[in-house]
């Protein structure tokens, strides 16, 4: 269950969202087949109530979302792509750590 | 400085579990700190059909939860941390993970392994991008394309067998004329129409690092030193697994390999430090050899400290 900080992004408010954003956004690229995802997804609830404020987190169903999948060519899940004023400026593919994760968002936000 | 414990347990595969699954019936409340791969590689895989009890095989992730389910029914303390350091120099032994502290009179080491990389720059660089070490998690993304598995073992074969159900075609890469994997396994690769097989090679590049995203391999004929380019749109590679040590660098005795020294079932160097599962076994590698290292690190661990 993801936590009431995580917004939940589509292909129809991805652009909306980002622009709207007074923060730098972290998107959670995922699906519901994918094991490592979920392992990460408690990690991500974490994230987001700790920076909650400085930091907008969002999550992305790829079933769901082809077009920003293809977007940003992502051929791997969990990715988590940075946002700031729209632009990508980070990404981690694959598990990470809560503390590699905060030190991947502190230098922008 | 949180309490003094009986037993801490790094790692949450099958080993770490089993061992919490025996230290908690035996009333020592472990602690198992599962670390940023809980559940360890068989989270990554599909159907399991040789782990015993399930005749009809069971899925990887499925069995995961059911041991560590079987762990906390018994009183083990699951925390999600990922261990960061460890001071293995005095008893009691500390462990750090996420900034807190935790004393243990003994330790059971359960880390496991992760699968190794080719070493090319570019497959750094592609990673996510077309190139993965996990198939089930991103084979999704393949439908209908021509992709590349590398490697030449079981696990190999499997992520080869289970891509053929999304990839056009799979090329399966080996740097030898035969395959290592069991026989099984090369029967049902051999027979699946979507599966072709580039002997005696290995992969020299990843093409293509400027529009960031796989559009093929360079592969070296090791015979002839040829080059060749295949087009392809991932590269999946299962050339093996590299212990998950580096934790303990210069406080433990590992071997050449970076692999944990074990002797007398599951002691190490270091008295009251037990180490189970893939981080101390480069030769048998399976779900039920790591069980069964997990009970014998919990027995040593119990007897260590009535000792």
């Amino acid at each position: 269950m993801a936590s009431e900080k995580v917004l939940t992004l589509t292909d129809g408010d991805f652009d909306s969202t980002l622009q709207g954003a007074s923060t730098p956004v972290l998107v959670d690229f995922w699906a519901e087949w994918c094991g490592p995802c979920k392992r990460l997804g408690p990690t991500i609830d974490a994230v987001a109530a700790e920076l909650d404020g400085k930091l907008t987190v969002a999550k992305l169903n790829v079933d769901e979302n082809p077009n920003v999948v293809g977007r940003f060519g992502i051929r791997g899940i969990p990715t988590l792509i940075l946002f700031k004023g729209g632009k990508a400026v980070d990404q981690v593919v694959g598990l990470v750590s809560k503390d590699a994760l905060k030190d991947m968002v502190a230098g922008h936000i | 400085m949180d309490t003094l414990r009986d037993v801490i347990i790094i790692g949450s595969g099958p080993a770490g579990l089993t061992a919490g699954v025996y230290t908690a019936r035996a009333n020592l409340k472990p602690l198992l700190i599962e670390g940023v791969m809980a559940g360890g590689q068989l989270m990554l895989t599909t159907e399991v059909e040789n782990f015993p009890g399930f005749r009809n095989g069971i899925m990887g992730p499925e069995l995961m939860a059911e041991m560590r389910a079987q762990a906390e029914r018994f009183g083990a303390q699951i925390v999600q941390g990922d261990v960061t350091s460890v001071d293995l120099g005095s008893r009691p032994f500390t462990v750090t993970a996420d900034d807190t502290g935790y004393r243990a009179r003994t330790l059971i080491i359960s880390t496991g392994a992760s699968a190794r990389l080719l070493g090319l720059p570019a497959e750094t660089s592609l990673m996510g991008h077309g190139v993965s070490t996990c198939a089930t998690c991103d084979g999704y993304f393949f439908r209908g394309r021509p992709i590349a598995v590398v490697g030449g073992g079981d696990s190999a074969l499997e992520e080869a067998i289970f891509l053929t159900k999304f990839a056009s075609q799979v090329t399966l890469v080996h740097r030898r004329q035969a395959l290592r994997a069991s026989k099984i396994m090369q029967d049902k690769a051999h027979a699946n129409p979507k599966i072709a097989f580039a002997w005696n090679s290995v992969v020299q590049d990843i093409t293509d690092t400027s529009k960031g995203e796989v559009t093929g391999m360079v592969l070296r004929d090791l015979l002839t030193n040829e080059l060749r380019t295949i087009p392809v749109d991932g590269v999946f590679v299962a050339i093996g697994h590299t212990p998950n040590t580096s934790l303990f660098v210069g406080q433990i005795d590992l071997d050449e390999n970076g692999y944990i020294k074990t002797h007398d079932g599951t002691r190490t160097s270091v008295a009251g430090v037990f180490a189970c599962g893939d981080v101390q076994d480069h030769k048998y590698r399976q779900a039920i050899t790591a069980a069964g290292t997990g009970c014998m690190a919990a027995i040593d661990a119990e007897r260590f400290l009535e000792s």
